[in-house]
């Protein structure tokens, strides 16, 4: 079963149709890479299935439930997580407060359904257990990328490679089952590359799916487990990153088509 | 003279409670808000036609306008609330207006434009606190902002102050990280409201009367501008902003020139205080204070590290 998938997913502004009936699909413990040219319909996408747009028509299924309109806070707690593509950190506030927002739901009330009323006590008396709990939390992951050092900053002062880190930890600490990324590489120099292609394996080495966009071939070619190409709203192909690099509609797609 | 200090600080107290309701919403949230009068009117109303129509002693009345002022807060936030900015300013503006106005024409419940008198003082314990002999009146008045100032402040420290200001920061991402915006919004909003409402209790006991007049859209802008001048975001300097707002508004008469300096002067004083705070210290006089979670852990644990 598909941990994530979208059944003939469309989502039209008007006369605009910003992607067309694509039946996209997320295995569970693999890196699944979305590129196209700009203005395919990546984000677009990708917004209908976090919940940060709701689709025209079609469906998405995560773990085999419809969750079609749900709000984004809702699919946070339910194990989706993701990042943006131009940065939205909370910039006023700490490192370590970007990344304890993330844990925000899940202290306090661990199956965040029942005693709703019970748990407002709870909280009141509890709040330095909760606070430290919180911390820990961050703070591990603040460790696994290297920015622990950080924590006391504010989010607006660090390097973008570090900010770019950042989010992807704050996104990390609601313990998601599936990662979206949205253009993590944007910017990044080739070292800084590197680096977080080593990140991402490491994050699906966890446990964790990430599904991401990228515009870097090095990157979506080396750690993609399967590739899934847009253009014009179509889906055109999708497969493993060597069926890919061969398929004509993807070459033409990026670089034209031979005139005869 | 010293009558009059003592004036000026029991007025700081009473707008004290709410502009720190104005700092969760503004500082907190980031919801320019400026309906504080319309709240302060509720919670005075409230007071006013319960003591003295159906004989409720004044401390039962204090969670009565409370809660009418959060409803009140909930009944505007709910369809206002994604609204953001001056949007959001205009729309809070218009309600506080209306308050304003049907307080004005509902004769047979609030008395009209002359108001409800002959409010029964506060009694407590058999001992009735005079709001002539000032200095009860001023005790009970700092203790309501002491224990709104815990409250607040523990508010603003705890998980849900965090995903505030992180509602500020980024709403998209706030939301995408699990926070449900709304509710958050909503909720900041009903209870800025409601400690408004209490503000409006204990001035109608002060002033032993009611009218709408004194419930216009400078109560709001003023609140804000206490905001803003002490600093957003943090609870103390917007106790500090209030008082100085208050000392500014009765310096003439607290030096004796209030038949030299006209009244008009200052509201000049107001807008030239905030033009150049506006230029010299945007973050207010205090400034925003930032919690920074563990900071003296980490502190420790680098001493450790060097030893």
């Amino acid at each position: 079963m598909n941990l994530l998938e979208t059944k003939e997913l469309t989502r039209a502004y008007g006369g605009v149709i910003a992607v067309n009936e694509v039946s996209f699909e997320a295995q569970k413990g693999m890196i699944t890479g979305l590129i196209g040219p700009n203005g395919a319909g990546k984000t677009t996408l990708f917004n209908n299935m976090t919940g940060l747009d709701v689709p025209t028509s079609g469906k998405v299924y995560f773990e085999g439930n419809d969750i079609t309109g749900f709000n984004s806070h809702k699919l946070s707690r339910l194990g989706m997580s993701r990042t943006f593509q131009n940065i939205r950190l909370f910039s006023d506030m700490s490192v370590l407060e970007n990344v304890m927002i993330g844990g925000h739901y899940m202290t306090g009330n661990p199956d965040h359904k029942t005693g709703r009323f019970k748990n407002v006590f709870r909280s009141y008396f509890k709040m330095k257990d909760e606070e430290e709990e919180m911390y820990e939390h961050a703070m591990k992951l603040l460790e696994f990328f290297d920015i622990a050092d950080l924590s006391q900053e504010l989010a607006k002062n660090l390097p973008y490679g570090h900010q770019r880190e950042l989010e992807i930890a704050r996104a990390l600490a609601s313990s998601p089952t599936i990662l979206f990324l949205d253009e993590p590489a944007a910017g990044m120099n080739p070292q800084e590359t590197d680096h977080l292609m080593a990140t991402i394996r490491r994050i699906r080495d966890t446990g964790v799916s990430v599904v991401l966009i990228e515009h870097d071939m090095k990157l979506v070619m080396n750690i993609c487990d399967n590739i899934t190409v847009l253009n014009y709203g179509q889906m055109i192909a999708q497969g493993t990153p060597h069926e890919i690099k061969n398929n004509p509609l993807v070459i033409e797609a990026y670089l034209g088509k031979d005139e005869e | 003279m010293f009558n009059f200090f003592l004036l000026i600080l029991i007025y700081t107290g009473i707008y004290s409670l709410m502009s720190m309701g104005q700092n969760l919403m503004t500082g907190y949230t980031g919801m320019l808000s400026l309906c504080q009068a319309g709240f302060f009117a509720i919670g005075s109303y409230v007071t006013a036609i319960l003591t003295t129509r159906y004989g409720f002693s004044f401390w039962a009345t204090i969670p009565l306008s409370a809660m009418m002022a959060a409803v009140f807060g909930i009944l505007i936030g709910l369809p206002t609330l994604r609204l953001k900015g001056d949007y959001l300013a205009i729309a809070t503006l218009g309600f506080g207006e209306i308050v304003r106005n049907v307080l004005n024409n509902w004769d047979s419940l609030t008395g009209g434009p002359m108001g409800i008198q002959r409010i029964p003082m506060v009694k407590f314990f058999g001992f009735t606190i005079n709001p002539y002999k000032k200095i009860a009146f001023l005790v009970m008045v700092w203790i309501f902002v002491l224990v709104f100032y815990i409250m607040f402040e523990r508010l603003g420290r705890s998980r849900m102050g965090r995903a505030l200001q992180a509602i500020r920061d980024d709403e998209i991402a706030a939301e995408a990280m699990g926070i449900n915006t709304t509710k958050y919004k909503v909720w900041a909003f009903a209870i800025g409201a409601a400690a408004a409402g209490v503000a409006g209790s204990l001035q109608t006991v002060y002033s032993l009367s009611v009218t709408p007049a004194s419930y216009t859209f400078m109560v709001s802008v003023l609140v804000l501008c206490m905001v803003v001048l002490g600093g957003m975001g943090n609870f103390a300097a917007v106790i500090l902003g209030t008082f100085i707002i208050q000392l500014i508004s009765y310096f003439p008469q607290l030096v004796g020139l209030s038949s030299v300096i006209p009244a008009q002067f200052k509201q000049i004083l107001f807008g030239l205080i905030l033009v150049c705070m506006m230029i010299w210290r945007p973050q207010g006089i205090i400034g925003t204070r930032s919690y920074m979670v563990g900071k003296n852990r980490v502190k420790m644990e680098a001493a450790d590290e060097l030893a």
